[in-house]
């Protein structure tokens, strides 16, 4: 059983900055489990004091039934693979995978037996005699998991695993990451600062703020259901549009009209409040006629985005944005309305950022 | 260009030239021989081959080569480098500063503390050890400027060390740190390749300039009984106190050949390195 379970986790540095600030989590055995947040949030702090390589200033951490708060980061069944895959130059490929077997004094003919077996579910058939520096980027990064795998960790640490990719070969890269995990059954964690691969990778996510966990939950939670504005804003290829207002009789005032209260908030708020209300722009409609509870709004910016297109039109004195299918997208300067879904808008409170409902 | 050939021209290949012609001589410094002098052809030579003088110098400079030079200051050079990696602020700064001062301390003045160090009467070593009246100097002389030497030197390969240690990457060590390696198993695995071009380096400029060094003179003056004579003092004590110029000559002449050999011997060596990887 290869559960990970950190209680009440710090990471101090000299001089009283905290990386990490006090950290419950525990990431169930065989979940793919992602760090996500913005630079210097302490994701990949956290990450590196699972490895064993920060060492831990307050609190446990458990890899199993074992505490492993203070052991050496060989003597946890952990691996990890490196935002730069750190694969050793001078060694072929198959020492490269085979190295962890070598420490642990494996003999050699086993050890490049091994290796090749591992490299073989990694596509990455005739090329052991190779060095690093004659493989392609995907082939590193493949090496470099061949490497993290080949012991039969317990748990697998990924440090930012496609961000040295290109943007052709990362979407690959995360699907074949996607089914080798799937396929290993081990507990994995990943930090990300890419809130679309954490979506689209993890069976659940953290995601992280100056060292504080925001918000833990499945990708569909935590994109549908930000517990606060930064998680809100930060999750989304567009981010979510939030509108500080009031609450009126008719819903929510945006401009001079109103939108419908959020399905979620009724009773929770009363006329007069003041709150945020949030929406995101694929869960908004745009029409060219007037819609019931739609407020009236004029494009300002029209960016194609392929399939559809992402309107940046003025409400009153907001900004709201909008994702609309291609063939109804209107152009700068025409005037429409815009709807919102009941179901898929939010009210979080102005003071404390937190959701109301 | 023409400038500089000439400057070349005039400094380097002329000199050159003149000690081949001198080799072949027998000039002298003093007597009928300095007035002048006859070509001998390859008297000159024949006699240094002969000479077990000759070969035990270059048995000393050998040992002392290797000890002072590709052992002593190779091995404590990288030590101290790689001790001051994990250290910072001021005990770095001081460590630094001392080896760096015996480095830049002119030659002559640090002979002269190291005579003072070893003294047999007032020697600071024997206060230290409690071994008055031992004459450090006559009774172990090639120890003697194997460690001054060592001590002079060392600072080149801290720094050299210092900024190869600097290039390593840092995920690398903590890859084989995951793996279960041990210090000594990072250091074989991880450091000593990445830093194997910053090694030869060290080596082929340590080797050539301990084996040209003429420093250790001031301590023993290749003494007692040419114990510590190493090739650079050889050379000299035949020379100038010995008068025989033309004799001198043709063994700086094998220094020479000898020195170009080490250098083309480890460009090979850096070449082959470089085809490979």
């Amino acid at each position: 059983m290869s559960t990970i379970t950190t209680r009440g986790l710090v990471k101090e540095y000299p001089g009283g900055v905290r990386g990490v600030d006090g950290f419950d989590v525990t990431i169930e055995d065989g979940e793919f489990f992602a760090l996500l947040g913005p630079s210097g949030c302490g994701k990949t702090t956290l990450l590196r004091s699972i490895a064993g390589l920060e060492a831990i200033t307050e609190g446990t951490l458990h890899i199993g039934d074992r505490d492993v708060t203070n052991a050496q980061p060989g003597e946890r069944g952990v691996a990890m693979v490196f935002q730069d895959y750190a694969l050793f130059p001078h060694m072929d490929v198959a020492d490269n995978i085979a190295y962890p077997l070598k420490i642990r004094k494996v003999p050699r003919t086993q050890r490049r037996q091994r290796a090749d077996e591992v490299g073989a579910g990694l596509a990455l058939h005739g090329l052991s005699e190779r060095r690093p520096g004659q493989l392609s980027g995907g082939q590193q990064q493949r090496v470099a998991l061949a490497r993290a795998v080949a012991t039969q960790p317990e748990v697998l640490l990924l440090d930012e695993p496609l961000s040295n990719l290109d943007a052709r070969l990362r979407l690959e890269a995360r699907t074949f990451l996607k089914v080798l995990q799937r396929d290993l059954k081990v507990t994995t964690v990943f930090v990300t600062h890419d809130q679309a691969e954490a979506l689209a990778l993890a069976d659940r996510i953290a995601v992280m703020q100056s060292g504080r966990l925001q918000q833990l939950g499945a990708p569909h939670e935590v994109f549908q259901r930000p517990v606060n504005t930064f998680v809100a804003s930060f999750i989304g290829s567009n981010p979510m549009n939030l509108v500080t207002t009031t609450v009126t009789q008719a819903g929510v005032r945006l401009g001079d009209g109103a939108v419908r209260l959020p399905e979620t908030a009724a009773g929770l708020v009363a006329p007069g409040d003041e709150v945020v209300w949030g929406a995101r722009p694929e869960y908004l409609r745009w029409s060219v006629e007037r819609l019931d509870d739609a407020v009236e709004a004029r494009v300002e910016v029209v960016e194609n985005l392929g399939a559809s297109v992402l309107l940046t039109a003025t409400v009153g004195d907001h900004r709201l944005q909008v994702v609309v299918p291609e063939e109804d997208a209107p152009a700068a300067g025409a005037r429409g309305w815009v709807q919102a879904n009941a179901r898929r808008s939010l009210l979080f409170d102005p003071r404390t950022t937190e959701l109301i409902g | 260009m023409a400038p500089a050939l000439a400057l070349i021209g005039l400094f380097l290949i002329f000199p050159a030239l003149w000690t081949v012609y001198l080799g072949m001589t027998d000039y002298r410094l003093t007597g009928l021989a300095a007035a002048d002098p006859t070509v001998v052809g390859l008297e000159n030579y024949t006699s240094i081959l002969g000479d077990p003088g000759f070969w035990r110098s270059l048995r000393l400079t050998l040992v002392f080569v290797l000890a002072s030079g590709v052992l002593g200051q190779t091995l404590l050079g990288f030590s101290i480098a790689w001790a001051l990696r994990r250290l910072s602020g001021p005990v770095k700064s001081v460590v630094e500063t001392l080896v760096l001062a015996a480095w830049v301390v002119p030659s002559s003045v640090g002979a002269f503390l190291w005579l003072a160090l070893l003294d047999r009467r007032a020697g600071t070593l024997n206060a230290l050890l409690g071994t008055e009246g031992t004459a450090w100097l006559i009774e172990h002389p090639m120890a003697g400027i194997v460690v001054f030497n060592i001590w002079v030197g060392t600072a080149f390969s801290m720094l050299l060390f210092s900024s190869a240690l600097n290039g390593v990457p840092p995920s690398q060590m903590e890859s084989a740190r995951m793996a279960g390696a041990t210090a000594w198993q990072q250091l074989r695995d991880v450091v000593l390749p990445n830093i194997r071009a910053h090694i030869l380096t060290n080596t082929l400029l340590i080797t050539l300039w301990t084996f040209n060094t003429f420093t250790p003179y001031l301590l023993t003056a290749g003494g007692p009984n040419d114990e510590s004579a190493i090739l650079p003092v050889y050379i000299y004590r035949t020379a100038i106190p010995g008068g025989q110029l033309g004799m001198g000559a043709a063994i700086s002449l094998i220094m020479l050949l000898i020195n170009l050999v080490i250098a083309l011997a480890s460009m090979r060596v850096g070449r082959e390195r470089r085809r490979r990887s």
